[in-house]
């Protein structure tokens, strides 16, 4: 079966600037797949390029967003009209942000706002609706929903918010969930819940759920498959074990290298912590691969041509020939060898 | 070197309308275009984080990129209506600085024969009025009055106004409640009924009628500031500053004060418009100096006459609209250049 | 002599009426050449203890003590004294160097303050301090908005550095910072520690971090430290039951898609609940947890604890 949404080649372009190029991702019903990258990566764009909620000033420069909606029919949600778009946005696909403040209408209750998606979609009464939206706060568990409905965004704390959010989201059992840096903004422990949420439902409902984030332990935990992105590329795609286990791009062992994590054993008076040098900001104008200017094992072919995403083994790419090389011979060797 | 954050040798910030910060950063990474600098705007609602928060991305050192000052020029330039109401401002300000050169005689004396039309007589091209005197001189030397009063008012009034409102804003506490009440008075009270008042009471000379002005305009630059002061005052970098022992002057003049100037810059345009229009007003009423022509005594000794010599309230009334007119679309320039929108071209 | 000396620090400020305790009867120390990391959530009051000690807020009652000196009462001269002895780096590197400001001014502003040095040699003074954070000279005619995140990040270090101070606070210095430029901003932070001998206090919200970089670790909840210990002994045997579940809530490879630790919303300082802060969502919670507060009890080995229910001796 075709996947829930196929992503090929999707570039994204300003007037005068491609922050997205060439990217290809799938997402398949009941997964979770996560979009790894720092700023400048161009992954929040992706996720709204996916909504069709670009900005004015943006527009989708190439490529197909390819969906398998409700009724099994493929549509390509890059070149659907706005009509059909509204039907899309909400129902099958739904999206959570990083800022529930700022996401919330601050003059609505909850309650009226989970139960105008509700209303919008599924043409419910507004007693039903109001009875939906109960149902709903209960289901992304908050405590005494009949009572928090009438409350306003600005009297419930960071993490009711984003469960609010999320309700707004799964109100009518949207295919595919994105959740943009959901939990960047919360509290850890907080932040164990609404991922602990997030997964249930994506459980419960048959859901995919596309990830997007910087935190690469949220990744680790929760993540069926990775696809990590620089300068608006796909570097590498891997599982979560391969990515963790044996991950090949030299930007994501720059950044597994460079992240401190609580079960390792480093400190600082063992050692600096592995730096990638430099910044994003080296990315602009490269004509070849665009993380050359801080690799350490930057060769001549780098610079010289964008490289294309190899298939290393199956289900894991990297655009990174110097490394798919260097793989390749280790899997000669231990085939003669072992 | 060991973790240094090398500067790019690529191309300048990109001007986008990314909604996210990362992504303005990566349409800069790879785009090539001037950044607009975006100015910090004040944390009215600190709890509400808007994701599009400004952020640029390194400009390259070697490069001139635009700073501050000289980028709000080039924006206020390239607007049409912003220069436009430059250009008429600018004339009306060279016709005043040419009023003594041109016109040398006193526009109160009576110049030729009296109720000529504009147009016919040459040596009068806008006329003359009812007791003979040029119409032509009389505006030229009422832009004299009518600017000058203008700016001076409104500096009376933001020197009032920044000096009550930043006390106010930075001291807080029984101060702020002290300066508060004392600005909200002189707000309640109808700002021209106070200013009929106080010219009564004074002298109706320009310099008396500049100060009572400037006493009706310094409310609203006070409030203002004083609410730009409170905003600021809770920035990080105000915090360093008291970190580093600065004191209270060097705080409120260095570090806030030049962040709190960018929209009373714009409302000092509009104020000099209005007091503008209020001095005309009050000459209209013949509450004005009476030594000097202004077009608002103009419009008043031209009211009995509108029926059959209506230039002599027309010529002078156009001229009060053009000039506030062209403070405006100033006004709103600055107000562009100096508080750019997150919106537009990307 | 410890450094920095808090004693039952108690500070609050009014919202709505209600007096909220920010911080609630703190004591710790930092030992010269140490890093003290403090770690909490929202809400528990690091950040107004920061202030507290940089002498931006005053504290209801209790004492921070600098070398011996109660900083408290100064004024005048002895404050712009304190001043250049303690500093602080702030977390939001877009909002912590003034726009309007070149860097040039912004670094040489507080030298001409404290007149440290010579007007015609302060230009070169603050191109030294650019120097020793990774920046070159040609920054100084440069404005804030043409830096990234991390060159400004990097900006405010030298600036809290240019007055050679002994205490550098950081208020969760890295938070708002990519991955990769966190690596290189802590290795700088830990490379001057080393060259001018400094001594921090690091906070943060995020414990690997904290793991990393500090010495020592103090928990605070709500306004309180609840558990105290080295950066070993309190990560590899934590006693406390919200440190443990701290720990738990941090994401991590090698634990897949494990229950959150805690249920339940922060409380809120408005209000504090009776007995042991933590009682209403610790899985340990007895009768006793709801009438009586526990004590921040020293357990020997630099080691401490306020629960009823941990262990008596620290063991190794």
């Amino acid at each position: 079966m075709a996947p829930l949404i196929d992503v090929r080649d999707l570039s994204i372009a300003f007037s005068r600037a491609t922050p997205v190029r060439g990217l290809s991702l799938t997402v398949e019903a009941g997964e979770t797949v996560a979009l790894v990258g720092e700023s400048g990566s161009g992954k929040s764009l992706t996720a709204l390029a996916l909504m069709r909620l670009l900005p004015e000033a943006a527009r989708i420069a190439s490529g197909e967003i390819l969906f398998r909606g409700r009724d099994g029919q493929i549509h390509d949600l890059a070149r659907l009209d706005d009509r059909a778009l509204r039907q899309v946005r909400g129902r099958d696909i739904a999206m959570v942000f990083q800022e529930p403040m700022t996401s919330l209408n601050p003059v609505l209750s909850v309650g009226q706002q989970v139960a105008e998606v509700v209303r919008l979609h599924e043409g419910l009464s507004r007693r039903a609706a109001f009875a939906r939206a109960v149902e709903l706060l209960d289901l992304v568990r908050i405590p005494e929903p009949r009572r928090r409905v009438g409350d306003y965004p600005h009297e419930l704390s960071g993490g009711m918010r984003q469960r609010v959010m999320i309700a707004i989201a799964v109100a009518c059992a949207p295919r595919l969930l994105i959740a943009d840096e959901p939990t960047t903004a919360l509290d850890v422990t907080i932040q164990a819940q609404v991922l602990d949420l997030l997964d249930a439902l994506r459980r419960d409902l048959s859901m995919g759920l596309l990830l997007i984030t910087h935190d690469l332990g949220v990744v680790a935990e929760w993540a069926d498959r990775v696809a990590v992105m620089y300068a608006g590329r796909k570097v590498e795609d891997a599982p979560f074990e391969t990515l963790f286990g044996a991950p090949l791009h030299p930007y994501t062992r720059g950044l597994l290298a460079a992240s401190p994590r609580l079960d390792a054993g480093q400190h600082y008076s063992a050692g600096p912590l592995a730096e990638i040098e430099g910044s994003i900001a080296s990315a602009a104008g490269e004509e070849g691969c665009a993380f050359a200017p801080r690799c350490p094992n930057a060769r001549a072919l780098c610079r010289a041509a964008v490289p294309a995403l190899d298939a290393v083994a199956p289900g894991h790419l990297v655009a990174c020939p110097v490394a798919t090389a260097a793989a390749q011979r280790e899997a000669r060797h231990a085939l003669a060898f072992g | 070197m060991h973790g240094t954050d090398t500067f790019p040798t690529g191309s300048l910030a990109a001007k986008s309308l990314a909604t996210d910060a990362e992504d303005r950063a990566a349409a800069a990474a790879l785009g090539a275009e001037r950044a607009p600098a975006p100015l910090p705007e004040p944390d009215f609602w600190p709890n509400v984080h808007a994701p599009d928060a400004a952020r640029t991305v390194t400009a390259d050192v070697a490069r001139l990129a635009p700073v501050g000052r000289r980028h709000a020029l080039l924006v206020f330039l390239s607007n049409p209506t912003a220069v436009a109401g430059l250009l008429i401002l600018a004339a009306v300000v060279g016709a005043a600085l040419a009023a003594p050169l041109l016109f040398p005689d006193d526009p109160l004396e009576m110049a030729g024969r009296p109720l000529q039309w504009p147009g016919q007589n040459p040596r009068f091209p806008l006329g003359t009025d009812a007791l003979g005197r040029d119409v032509l001189a009389g505006l030229v030397h009422g832009a004299r009055v009518s600017l000058l009063v203008g700016a001076s008012a409104t500096l009376a009034g933001l020197l009032a106004g920044i000096l009550v409102g930043a006390t106010a804003g930075y001291f807080g506490g029984v101060v702020d409640d002290v300066l508060s009440k004392l600005i909200e008075i002189f707000q309640t009270v109808p700002g021209f009924i106070l200013l009929i008042v106080l010219v009564a009471i004074a002298q109706p000379s320009v310099p008396a009628i500049a100060l009572a002005i400037a006493a009706v305009s310094w409310p609203q630059v006070a409030r203002l500031v004083r609410a730009q002061f409170r905003a600021i005052k809770e920035k990080d970098f105000v915090a360093a500053a008291r970190a580093l022992g600065f004191g209270h002057g060097r705080i409120i003049f260095r570090e806030i004060l030049p962040n709190a100037l960018p929209p009373v810059i714009v409302l000092a345009s509009v104020t000099v418009a209005t007091a503008i229009l209020m001095e005309s007003a009050l000459s209209f009423m013949g509450l004005g100096d009476p030594n000097v022509v202004s077009w608002g005594s103009m419009i008043g000794t031209g009211r009995d006459l509108l029926r059959t010599a209506w230039y002599l309230s027309a010529v002078p009334g156009v001229a009060i609209v053009l000039t506030v007119l062209s403070l405006n679309l100033i006004g709103d320039g600055l107000n562009e250049a100096l508080n750019p929108r997150l919106g537009g071209e990307g | 002599m410890p450094l920095l000396s808090v004693e039952n620090l108690h500070a609050g400020y009014e919202s709505g009426g209600r007096l909220l305790r920010a911080v609630d009867g703190v004591s710790f120390a930092v030992e010269p050449g140490e890093t003290v990391g403090l770690v909490g959530e929202s809400g528990c009051g690091k950040s107004s203890l920061a202030k507290v000690i940089m002498r931006l807020i005053s504290p209801a009652s209790g004492r921070v003590v600098f070398d011996g000196v109660d900083v408290g009462g100064l004024k005048g001269a002895p404050l712009k004294a304190y001043r250049r002895q303690a500093q602080i780096v702030f977390q939001d590197p877009f909002a912590s160097l003034n726009p309007r400001q070149s860097i040039a001014d912004i670094l040489t502003a507080p030298l001409a303050v404290h007149c440290l040095v010579p007007r015609r040699e302060r230009l070169a003074a603050a191109g030294d301090a650019l120097e020793r954070v990774g920046l070159p000279r040609e920054a100084l005619s440069r404005y804030p908005h043409e830096f990234s995140g991390g060159q400004r990040q990097r900006l405010g270090i030298a600036r809290a550095l240019i007055l050679a101070p002994r205490l550098v606070i950081c208020d969760e210095p890295v938070s708002a910072l990519d991955l990769s430029i966190q690596a290189q901003i802590l290795n700088l932070l830990a490379r001057l520690k080393a060259e001018l001998r400094l001594s921090y206090l690091f906070i943060s919200h995020d414990l690997s971090v904290v793991r990393y970089f500090a010495d020592r670790v103090l928990v605070m909840y709500l306004g309180r430290i609840v558990e105290t210990g080295s950066w070993q002994s309190i990560f590899t045997r934590p006693l406390h039951p919200y440190t443990r579940a701290l720990i738990e809530a941090v994401p991590t490879p090698g634990r897949r898609r494990h229950a959150a630790p805690l249920s339940g919303d922060l409380p809120s300082a408005r209000n504090v609940p009776t007995g042991c802060r933590f009682h209403p969502r610790c899985p340990l919670a007895t009768p006793l947890c709801t009438q009586s507060d526990p004590a921040l009890r020293p357990l020997g080995a630099g080691r401490a604890v306020a629960c009823h229910h941990a262990p008596e001796e620290a063991l190794h």
